[in-house]
């Protein structure tokens, strides 16, 4: 074997090696890497109330309801959904049926948000066509 | 076919011609690319004029990719087959790519804080490009840290090969976890989800960054070449033997 064919063998044997690593320690740890949880995920681990997390949905049609400051509205996954309180300014995406991603505690059933962020999808279009999506039943998207 | 182009002197030949070349093209591309981006192109239904920024975040977020990409190969090429103009195109692509990837991360704040309502989160994608940053820097320390400018290749050629594996994980990190940036809108399954009025400005774009990319990256190699070249002939100074 020629020198220049050892050292070849030993760097993809290596980088395999190192893929191999990093994709175990990337399992390991796929609890911290998550941004947030899901309401079903969140129903279903029933965090302390002093534990600080994120939860990320849509926000439901038909439930923000604003008194002053403070709004409440609900994240749904669209199989369960969490109550949200928010006392502050909300990004401008904020809507109905848009995604939204809020960080705080859950206090007794209902998620205290500290911190309100708006989390669009991956397409992008011009207003018109997005009009016309709609007219001919062929929207896809929430509700802008 | 390598071996041809490793000669330093037919490269600064061939790059002569292509410099030119490389510097129209960047100039054309961004010109015709910008127009369409920030002139032509709608609004998006849901984020307004903000949208435009894409047209400068997307290209540099490629090419902070590509340029580490790059690098991986230039540096596994110098490593196993120990070609010279191999490992100067690595040392040579770093300094762009950290450009890039800092284009990508300020201009990503400059586009959250009015949509998502944030500057920074960390979120997979979001901090695993600052990785990359640190990656770049890191690189550029390590292969400027050591006397012997060979001893210094060798060092930062492991480095770059051991940080390739955050290539995968930046792409995949919108898909593999749930994270506050939107997953791919190009380059997916299932064909863009952007409109066409939309995807030329940004693919012009794309294109711009590139020749732009080629165009520094020759004339920093040039600069490596050149800068070789007198190393040796001071050495032979020293030693009396010019």
């Amino acid at each position: 074997m020629k020198r220049k064919h050892k050292r070849l063998t030993f760097v993809v044997v290596a980088l395999g090696f190192l893929a191999l690593a990093t994709a175990l320690v990337l399992l390991a740890f796929e609890e911290g890497i998550v941004f947030f949880y899901s309401p079903t995920e969140l129903t279903a681990k029933k965090p302390p109330a002093e534990r600080r997390l994120r939860v990320g949905g849509l926000v439901e049609e038909g439930s923000v309801e604003k008194s002053g400051t403070v709004v409440t509205f609900r994240v749904t996954d669209l199989n369960n959904s969490v109550p949200v309180t928010y006392k502050g300014i909300l990004p401008d995406l904020f809507r109905e049926g848009q995604g939204v991603v809020a960080e705080g505690r859950l206090v007794g059933g209902v998620f205290v948000a500290a911190e309100v962020l708006a989390k669009h999808d991956e397409t992008y279009m011009p207003p018109e066509v997005a009009e016309a999506l709609k007219k001919s039943g062929r929207w896809q998207g929430g509700n802008p | 076919m390598i071996q041809k182009f490793a000669n330093p002197a037919r490269f600064i030949r061939l790059s002569q011609a292509l410099l030119p070349w490389m510097a129209g093209l960047t100039l054309a591309f961004a010109a015709v690319g910008l127009y369409l981006g920030l002139v032509v192109a709608p609004a998006d239904y849901q984020q307004g004029e903000s949208v435009r920024i894409m047209y400068i975040h997307v290209p540099a977020a490629w090419m902070a990719l590509f340029c580490y990409t790059a690098m991986a190969i230039a540096a596994a090429v110098g490593l196993i087959w120990k070609h010279p103009l191999a490992d100067l195109a690595a040392k040579s692509t770093a300094p762009i790519g950290a450009a890039f990837t800092f284009l990508a991360l300020f201009t990503g704040a400059m586009w959250g804080k009015p949509m998502w309502g944030t500057w920074w989160v960390w979120d997979a994608r979001l901090t695993s490009m600052l990785v990359l940053f640190f990656l770049y820097l890191g690189y550029i320390a390590l292969v400027n840290a050591f006397d012997n400018p060979a001893r210094g290749i060798k060092a930062s050629s492991i480095l770059v090969l051991v940080g390739f594996v955050n290539v995968p994980i930046i792409k995949f990190s919108v898909e593999w976890w749930n994270t506050l940036h939107q997953p791919a809108s190009v380059l997916k399954i299932g064909g863009p989800s952007i409109h066409p009025s939309m995807l030329w400005p940004l693919l012009l774009m794309a294109l711009a960054f590139t020749t732009y990319y080629l165009w520094v990256l020759l004339l920093r190699l040039r600069g490596e070449i050149i800068a070789n070249k007198i190393r040796v002939l001071r050495l032979r100074r020293v030693h009396g033997q010019a």
